[in-house]
């Protein structure tokens, strides 16, 4: 019996087979969930080359979260696919280069306001735009990187990270009333594309090669995407507005 | 599976051209991806996954900002294969 036997997921940010996404989609499918994926823009057509890597078939579907057409057509184009989600993954970050890198002091709100938008603004929205597909007892799950500290050089993409965290939140409190839940799984680093854009990343790897209580693989997606898979199971009926920090211990340790 | 280096250019030039209509023939060992093909960064993805399943191998993520020539992929994948 599989921990996800029977539910049906939504899956953003399958980009590579690094993607964090990939490994939430691929054990979701070997503990029994039937998966949609989403992809974007120019990356529509590798995140389709891509699925064809996972154990099963899944179709793929077009979500920019930034575009309002996407998002009001979402349940239909869903509505081929499935009835009802008992699961949503997050899994979408981007911000400019001109918001990170240590051009903190200096970078333009256009900048930022795409960071948040992407980032953070897009948990609210994508949990509206299937919002009449969720099901009591579903669970939406988002991908963090701990914002309660300022890292080197992660500059608007750690105040994004800032705003989704409350954003999980708020989404919580709101939809609590209708039996969803809205957590997030705050990784450690992991070698992903979307990390080959953060100019601190290797530094990132050092922290943790120093100061991780956990031995820390930054090639391994396993352990994050086994903690959203088990968000998305039943085993958390009553967590919401969580972050489960999948780091390593990184958070809790001073030095 | 093995193959030779000439194979290896041939096909990844076809795979550049398709990801990015860039000319086969301009595609030689010693271009560089972003400075004289002007591949940005979501095109040299595709350009991977594409390469990844003519030739067999693996390339990963945090390997792609090692290829900066046509030259490095080609002895990547070579390598790779043998
Ligand atoms: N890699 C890490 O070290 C790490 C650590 C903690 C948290 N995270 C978070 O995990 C999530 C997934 O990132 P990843 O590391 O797997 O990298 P990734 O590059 O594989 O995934 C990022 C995804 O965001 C998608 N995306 C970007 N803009 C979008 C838009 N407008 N609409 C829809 N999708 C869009 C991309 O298509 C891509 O699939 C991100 O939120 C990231 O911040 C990553």
């Amino acid at each position: 019996m599989g921990l996800l036997d029977g539910r049906r997921l939504l899956v953003t940010g399958v980009l590579t087979d690094s993607s964090i996404a990939f490994e939430v989609a691929r054990l979701a499918q070997l503990e029994g969930a039937s998966v949609v994926l989403t992809s974007f823009g120019r990356a529509l057509r590798i995140t389709e080359k891509i699925a064809a890597r996972l154990p099963e078939r899944v179709p793929v579907l077009e979500l920019d979260v930034t575009d309002p057409t996407h998002l009001d057509t979402l349940v239909d184009r869903l509505g081929a696919h499935t009835d009802r989600l008992d699961g949503v993954l997050h899994s979408i970050g981007f911000a400019p280069p001109g918001a990170l890198g240590g051009n903190f002091l200096s970078t333009g709100w256009e900048d930022v306001a795409t960071a948040l938008q992407v980032s953070a603004y897009s948990l609210k929205s994508l949990a509206m735009a299937v919002r009449p597909l969720l099901v009591p007892g579903s669970s939406i799950v988002g991908l963090d990187f701990d914002a309660t500290v300022a890292w080197p050089l992660y500059d608007w993409m750690g105040v994004a990270k800032a705003a989704l965290e409350s954003t999980a939140r708020y989404l919580a409190r709101y939809l609590g009333p209708e039996e969803v839940r809205v957590n997030l799984v705050a990784a450690g680093p992991i070698r992903t594309m979307a990390a080959q854009g953060i100019p601190g990343f290797e530094g990132f790897e050092g922290v943790w090669g120093e100061r991780s209580p956990l031995p820390w693989d930054v090639t391994d997606a396993g352990p994050a995407a086994r903690a959203a898979v088990a968000l998305m199971s039943d085993w958390f009926p009553k967590t919401t507005g969580e972050i489960v920090h999948v780091d390593g211990g990184l958070h809790a340790t001073g030095a | 599976m093995a193959h030779s280096e000439q194979d290896v250019l041939a096909g990844l030039a076809e795979i550049v051209n398709e990801e990015s209509g860039i000319p086969a023939s301009d595609v030689t060992l010693e271009k560089s991806f972003t400075d004289d093909l002007d591949v940005d960064s979501l095109t040299m993805v595709s350009i991977v996954v594409a390469a990844e399943e003519k030739f067999g191998v693996k390339i990963p993520d945090d390997e792609v900002k090692n290829l900066k020539t046509v030259g490095d992929a080609v002895h990547f994948i070579v390598a790779q294969a043998a």
